[in-house]
């Protein structure tokens, strides 16, 4: 298998042969989850159908690959799954990032949604060109089809042990109807999924031959750094650009602009012939901006006014039941709780960029984007074009995290390259990155349990104090109505604790400050609170807290399973020695379930993390090992943001600049970490995100366990 | 600007470049090896780590002007897909990178550390690595590919010259 990025012409070029060939397509109408296939013709290649699966007369297959890969394993788990069902090896296949074109459907890579929703079509679309490949060879033999199958790109007829290899085949198959509903097949035959299967992008990203977006090169293009306002909410009132002009390489020096979704502002960009000497020019710079109110932003106001609105009534989530008012008032004990997270930063390795050529009539752009097809229509809207006259060509992408499906960066590089009228590479230093957001939006977390005289728990009630992201990025006006994602983690999906009077809501808290989604989104700031106070429940009622959750989750036994793997694996029931100790916690997110068990210990240099034992649930697995490494991938993320940050504004600027004062965690930091799967048949989860959630709480109850001091607010000390 | 000459993997290269101009954007952008990445600029990542007669530098804070006849290396020359170093074998087999991005840096911090000490354990790679940040958060298949790539080393026999085997 051979990964690489092409535009449509390459792609027309991998496929092209110049006999007969077998091209299959699929969309997802309105419904996610079902698939169309249609036929592609080969004169309409590459003109307006967009096919998933072709395979030409030489035997050679080709992938569309329509999610782009931020190191989540998309790479390999998209063609892992038709190749499963089309009976190819995995080697045989070539893949093409799609360019975002309308036609292949939504591409976004977020939510750990890739496999989770290309599950069934994607092997539907396999299942179906098998299907019909060894009708093909029944047709050409002239026995039954029963009597024939496939394997190894080859149809086999048992009886005889004749074959035809695939490319023999296309011909006839390709005048076959598309079976309606082509037989997936049994899991149990399964050859390559749920297998260990080596990455193939891997051999290219040890040798640095991957390309990312800072990688690209296009002839005549120039570099581009833009100056931007501390304050973030800039308005440029004069600038001097003698002594940047000066230097050596500087061509141009402009006024510019950043458009987030809720606003645009303005910038000054310096254009040059290297990226250094744009950088330099940047540095000459003298720009006046506008002088803001310090206040307006600072996330000490900010968090205050959280506190503020504490005590106000907040709108439900659907899902409550029973009457929590009433129950609270009438409990034996009544515990109350809050637990703040701040504002983080997503701190992709990779910094933003994208080079952008602006042709008059036409745009294309190249840029490690988490969304192709949402680069289009936002550059087509930004740039009066329409959606054909934009083209996307989508490179490796050097971490995300969410920050590159915030389409601020590839607009900048846009206005750039139509402003000088050549490509221009438009590259992010870390500051502008840690400066500028968009950033994780801070949360509070106000919770409340009820307590009977027998120590069950009767009443429940988290309220989450928020910016909502569908109103601030998306411009959804929820009349101060929780979003669709604000209950990730918590609702009553995700979280289906049975206490019998439960409640949870939510109440608006604005901000300008650019948020966006931020690793497991709303889940990763929700369940902090959430399981700790869980944990504290347990404690205030004299019950383990294990077993007290054993108890809430009765009635969702994939719970109960991740729970008592956790016991088992963890070697939770057996007694610690002083001076160590163990603390859980447990999350749905994505529609995966994952729970971890920190065992904390005091020693000579002060509390250390010693291991972490990870249990998950997600479903049918394409690829354990990848479920490992981004199961390992959520704890060293996770843990950075439990214990290191937080990103503040003060003084009309954010104070965190790069990983000298906005430390991430570091190898020496990095504990033990031990991933087991739960082994089911379930229709499968993301992996991407949901290990991170139950990360810091597990960390906290643990911390608890150690020293009786209760962490209610994020980053933690672990000394403190 | 200034004419300076750099010897990149073996290499000779004329580059006219102001000799304040870190030497990861004239490996970069001058001479157009991509492999070596910015993730900071100020000494804090390690992306940008290449060798200069061996031993390890931060490539975003080092000027041109220093480099003078030192050798540089990158990660183009410590090994191809075809020729893989063991360092690189090892990575591919513990299935370290995620996104990538950081790991020409990691590798490179890897390959010297294996220099200095062939056979480290794992404070000795906690202190050598702690300079390489790791977004995606490889650090424990870092730890684990090194002490495989010792092993590689130390096995003496040519290392394997063909990439890991894909969908085997
Ligand atoms: S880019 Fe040089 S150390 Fe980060
Ligand atoms: S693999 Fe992505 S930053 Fe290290």
């Amino acid at each position: 298998m051979k990964p690489q990025h092409t535009s449509r012409r390459g792609f027309l070029k991998a496929g092209g042969s110049a006999g007969a060939l077998l091209a299959l397509g699929f969309s997802l109408p309105a419904q996610a989850g079902d698939v169309v296939l249609h036929k592609i013709e080969k004169t309409a290649l590459g003109l307006e159908l967009s096919p998933y699966i072709l395979i030409d007369d030489t035997g050679k297959i080709t992938l569309l690959n329509p999610r782009p890969d931020m190191g989540q394993g998309t790479y390999q788990s998209m063609p892992a799954l038709i190749a499963e069902e089309l009976e190819v090896s995995f080697d045989q296949i070539h893949i093409i990032q799609t360019n975002g074109q309308g036609k292949y459907g939504a591409q976004l890579s977020g939510g750990s949604s890739s496999v989770r929703t290309r599950w069934i079509p994607m092997r539907k679309a396999g299942a179906a060109v098998r299907e019909m490949l060894i009708q093909a060879a029944a047709n050409k033999w002239k026995v039954p089809v029963a009597e024939c199958f496939a394997e190894n790109a080859k149809v086999i007829h048992r009886p005889s042990g004749k074959s035809f290899p695939y490319a023999e085949l296309v011909e006839e198959a390709s005048r076959l109807e598309i079976p309606k509903e082509p037989k997936l097949k049994d899991p149990k035959d399964f050859k390559l999924l749920g297998k260990n299967i080596p990455k193939p992008d891997v051999p290219l990203k040890v040798t640095g031959r991957a390309q990312f977006g800072i990688d690209v090169e296009v002839p005549g293009m120039l570099y581009a750094s833009i100056e931007r306002s501390p304050s973030i909410h800039g308005k440029v009132i004069s600038f001097d650009d003698a002594a940047a002009l000066k230097v050596p390489g500087v061509k141009k020096v402009l006024k510019a602009e950043r458009a987030m979704p809720h606003l645009t502002v303005e910038t000054v960009a310096v254009v040059a012939t290297n990226y250094w000497a744009a950088m330099e020019g940047r540095r000459k710079l003298k720009v006046q901006w506008e002088k803001k109110d310090p206040t307006y932003l600072a996330t000490d106001t900010y968090s205050a006014r959280l506190k503020e609105l504490a005590g106000k009534e907040s709108s439900d989530f659907a899902g409550n039941k029973g009457d929590f008012a009433a129950a609270y008032a009438g409990a034996a004990r009544k515990i109350q709780a809050s637990y703040e997270t701040p504002f983080a930063a997503h701190a992709a390795m990779e910094p933003v960029n994208a080079t952008a050529w602006f042709k008059g009539d036409s745009l294309e752009i190249w840029a490690p984007t988490q969304g192709p097809d949402g680069t289009i229509s936002e550059l087509a809207r930004y740039l009066n074009l329409k959606p054909e006259q934009v083209k996307v060509n989508v490179t490796f992408l050097g971490g995300a995290f969410g920050r590159k499906a915030y389409l601020d960066f590839v607009k900048e590089a846009a206005f750039l390259s139509k402003a000088v009228g050549a490509p221009v590479k438009l590259l992010w230093t870390r500051e502008d990155d840690m400066t500028q957001g968009p950033y994780r939006p801070a949360m509070l977390s106000v919770l409340e349990g009820g307590i009977d005289a027998q120590g069950k728990i009767t009443a429940f009630h988290h309220k989450i104090i928020t910016e909502s992201i569908q109103e601030q990025v998306f411009k959804a006006d929820l009349k101060g109505k929780a979003d669709g994602w604000t209950e990730e983690g918590i609702g009553e999906k995700d979280s289906p604790i049975e206490v019998p009077n439960i409640r949870r809501s939510y109440l608006k808290a604005r901000t300008d400050l650019p948020i966006v989604w931020w690793r497991s989104v709303y889940a990763s700031t929700n369940v902090f609170g959430h399981e700790s106070f869980i944990d504290e429940l347990a404690h205030a009622a004299g019950r383990d807290p294990l077993d007290l959750r054993l108890e809430l989750f009765k009635d969702s036994p994939r719970f109960v399973k991740v729970l008592e793997t956790l016991a088992e694996k963890s070697g939770y029931r057996q007694k610690r020695p002083a001076g160590k100790a163990m603390g859980i916690a447990i999350a749905r997110s994505f529609s995966t379930i994952c729970a971890h068990a920190f065992t904390v210990a005091k020693t000579k240099d002060g509390v250390k993390i010693e291991k972490v034992v990870s249990v998950i649930d997600c479903g049918m697995v394409v690829n354990p090992d990848n479920v490992r490494a981004q199961t390992e991938s959520n704890v060293v993320y996770g843990l950075t943001a439990a214990l290191k940050g937080p990103i503040t504004y003060a003084d009309g600027a954010i104070q965190q600049s790069n990983f000298h004062n906005y430390p991430v965690l570091r190898l020496p930091e990095m504990p033990k970490v031990e991933v087991h799967i739960i082994d089911n048949q379930e229709a499968p989860g993301g992996v991407g995100e949901p290990g991170l959630p139950p990360i810091a709480p597990a960390l906290a109850n643990a911390l608890f366990n150690l020293t009786g001091k209760r962490v209610r607010k994020l980053p933690m000390e672990l000394n403190g | 600007m200034a004419l300076t000459k750099l010897t990149v993997n073996g290499k000779v290269y004329s580059v006219d470049v102001d000799p304040n101009m870190p030497l990861l954007w004239a490996i970069r952008d001058v001479i157009g090896l991509k492999g070596t990445k910015f993730g900071c600029g100020m000494a804090q990542c390690g992306a940008c780590t290449v060798h200069l007669n061996g031993t390890p530098v931060r490539s975003c804070s080092t000027p041109v002007s220093v480099v003078k006849t030192q050798k540089i290396t990158t990660i183009e020359g410590i090994g191809t897909p075809d020729h893989l170093h063991a360092v690189q074998q090892a990575w591919i087999e513990e299935q370290v990178p995620q996104c990538g991005y950081c790991q020409s840096g990691q590798i490179m911090s890897a390959v010297a550390l294996l220099k200095q000490k062939p056979n480290p354990s794992d404070e000795d790679i906690d202190t050598y690595m702690q300079g390489n940040i790791c977004r995606c958060g490889t650090y424990q298949r870092i730890r684990s590919a090194i002490h495989k790539a010792s092993g590689l080393l130390q096995e003496k026999k040519p290392v394997k010259t063909t990439p890991a085997p894909v969908g085997k």
